[in-house]
């Protein structure tokens, strides 16, 4: 398989934490709009993540083989990220992620509530209301948010494991379109920031991770590619290969003067 | 007269709007239907993915005040009129999710001193218990009493026209409430000012020339968006059938002007629901399944009772697809997409500890 044939790694320790449990991935996935359980499984498995979302919505417990969400998910490998889709305020969002931690066993959930349903932005109000409640009844939030530095800011003081900006809206595989609000996200998080939404190809992936990410979501630019598995794994190694070209330290750019400054380098002459 | 370059021109237009549109549904738009097909595809599987959602009607009551020509509802057509009660409509709803449904779409006849709010409420609550998903496509109801069913538990209203054209609507609605058009038409604004997340308008194909009725279908959903930014917004594509008392649509849409329909609506509203029924036959839903349509009825009855308490009743219009909902389960899968028979949880809108 193709698949096995590239394997690129860094032999740096460079490992995800995530309030405290560690991920040799940097990569989720989410797991909507794919053609088949028997095609999500393969994307997973070539996407080598260790994190991959569900919608609480879909999730048919009662029904194992029509439940296009848990299908094929290695459980021991995988940790299943149930999310809030769908939901329009923070009393929907929460009642979805208690029933996500019954579906799930556990209390990690990622926050989104997007009341626009045409383009699926998040709602910064209710997000930050519903993670408020969510991290005092004990659950690991993970809010999907605009690229928002003060709203970032905000809710990783009330104790969100990560934030979640969008590069562009979500669905349009634009790439990043947020560059400079991100920017300042990635600058100032002390938690985790993960690209969530608007990634369609993994040079988008890879220029996320360059910038100094933590780790990119991926979705839609992974099911209604032509063949998942293959994009999937195209994607894995974007990750692996922009993190290493920021782990590097190459090219990046500094406000700062340098002494190769070829216009007023005559200044620092004997 | 649109010449070719300007179709094609229209047809890429990244925002499509009302000059556009008017290309997309001309006579001339027809020769380049397969570019038309291609962006409509492309459109849909960013937006919706690889997946078709699945819904059932249910028809809980044929009683009906009005006097409508198309339907086979009408006043005037004399049979047994027949209401299920809560128990048989638990029947029929829990012999729908045995088929694997999850979404019901109830229907009802306008007869408010039958089925008036009360009834409603109580048949959503009734509905709300088995399956996860109900939405209504019933009578014109005030915004009051849409809250009252949003808190029983539906989210959702598909509220048809009929036709935009004033005339017409007039000659055609003979008798009863439905005669008043205004009403009909500011019922999406009262539904999504209730809360309603969804709201479905159509037009019944083959009243009025559809060109105009098109036009003016997508003025009205862009008055409801621009008042409710919360509103999802679908379109359903009816085309009259045959029915009891033999209505001869003067205007009757073909396939071609179908499609054309379906990919021009896509084009102009690439987040828009489009939802296409068992009235059409079988080549054409299976043809336009990966085309711009994300949400298909199977195995569908259109009388009271039709799929367990009572099964010789009088239909509302006959079906054409007849296929069982595992038939066109597999048909889905087939043509590389999936089924998605649950997109919703009650957990939206159900107080539940579920820890």
């Amino acid at each position: 398989m193709y698949k096995d044939k590239i394997n690129f790694q860094t032999d740096i320790d460079d490992n995800l934490v995530i309030n405290g449990k560690t991920f040799n991935s940097r990569f989720f996935i989410g797991t909507g709009k794919f053609s088949s359980p028997q095609i999500l499984r393969e994307t997973i498995f070539s996407s080598k993540a260790q994190i991959i979302t569900v919608a609480i919505r879909r999730a048919r417990p009662d029904n194992q083989v029509e439940d296009p969400a848990f299908a094929g998910i290695d459980l021991d490998k995988c940790l299943v990220l149930p999310n809030t889709s769908g939901a329009r305020d923070a009393q929907e969002a929460i009642r979805l992620a208690k029933l996500g931690k019954a579906l799930t066993g556990h209390n990690w959930v990622k926050l989104e509530v997007t009341p626009d349903p045409a383009n699926l932005l998040p709602d910064p109000i209710e997000t930050f209301k519903a993670a408020q409640q969510l991290i005092k009844a004990g659950f690991t939030v993970l809010p999907y948010i605009n690229a928002d530095p003060i709203l970032a800011k905000k809710l990783e003081e009330v104790g969100c494991a990560t934030v979640m900006p969008l590069a562009a809206p979500i669905g349009t595989n634009r790439g990043i379109k947020t560059r400079e609000l991100l920017k300042i996200i990635i600058e100032q998080a002390q938690v985790p920031v993960v690209v969530d939404a608007g990634l369609g190809l993994p040079s988008h992936a890879a220029e996320a991770m360059e910038m100094g990410a933590d780790a990119i979501l991926a979705n839609t630019a992974l099911a209604t590619a032509g063949n998942p598995p293959l994009m999937a794994n195209a994607f894995a190694l974007a990750v692996q290969s922009g993190r290493a070209a920021w782990l590097s330290g190459a090219g990046k750019e500094s406000t700062r003067a340098r002494a190769s400054s070829p216009l007023t380098g005559f200044l620092h002459q004997d | 007269m649109f010449n070719p370059q300007q179709i094609h021109q229209a047809i890429q237009q990244k925002q499509q709007d009302l000059n556009s549109f008017k290309i997309l549904i001309s006579p001339e738009a027809q020769d380049y239907l397969e570019e038309m097909a291609k962006k409509s595809q492309n459109l849909t599987r960013r937006r919706f993915g690889n997946n078709i959602s699945l819904y059932v009607p249910l028809y809980i009551s044929n009683y009906c005040i009005n006097q409508c020509q198309y339907c086979g509802y009408n006043l005037s057509n004399k049979f047994k009129r027949i209401k299920l009660n809560m128990e048989e409509i638990a029947i029929e709803a829990e012999t729908l999710k045995q088929q694997g449904f999850e979404h019901i779409l109830l229907l009802t006849g306008e007869a408010p001193s039958q089925t008036g709010i009360d009834y409603l409420e109580q048949a959503v609550k009734t509905l709300k218990k088995i399956v996860h998903q109900v939405s209504i496509e019933i009578y014109p109801l005030s915004q009051a009493d849409y809250e009252r069913l949003i808190a029983a538990g539906c989210d959702g209203i598909t509220i048809y026209q009929e036709t935009y054209n004033r005339e017409c609507y007039r000659e055609v609605h003979k008798k009863g409430p439905k005669q008043n058009y205004d009403y009909r038409y500011e019922t999406p604004f009262r539904a999504a000012k209730a809360g309603m997340r969804s709201v479905g308008l159509g037009f019944l194909m083959g009243l009025a020339p559809w060109r105009e009725e098109i036009t003016a279908m997508v003025k009205h959903a862009q008055k409801v968006l621009q008042a409710n930014w919360r509103v999802r917004l679908g379109f359903s594509f009816p085309r009259l059938r045959p029915h009891l008392g033999n209505f001869k649509p003067e205007y009757p849409v073909n396939e071609i002007e179908l499609a054309q329909m379906v990919f021009a609506l896509r084009l102009f509203f690439p987040d828009a629901e489009l939802v296409l029924s068992t009235r059409e036959p079988a080549r054409i839903r299976d043809g336009l399944l990966s085309l711009g349509i994300t949400r298909i009825s199977a195995g569908s009855s259109t009388q009271p009772g039709g799929y367990k308490t009572n099964k010789d009743q009088i239909s509302q219009f006959d079906i054409d697809d007849k296929r069982t909902p595992s038939e066109i389960s597999q048909l889905i899968r087939s043509a590389g997409m999936e089924p998605l028979w649950k997109d919703w949880d009650w957990a939206f809108n159900r107080e539940e500890d579920f820890s």
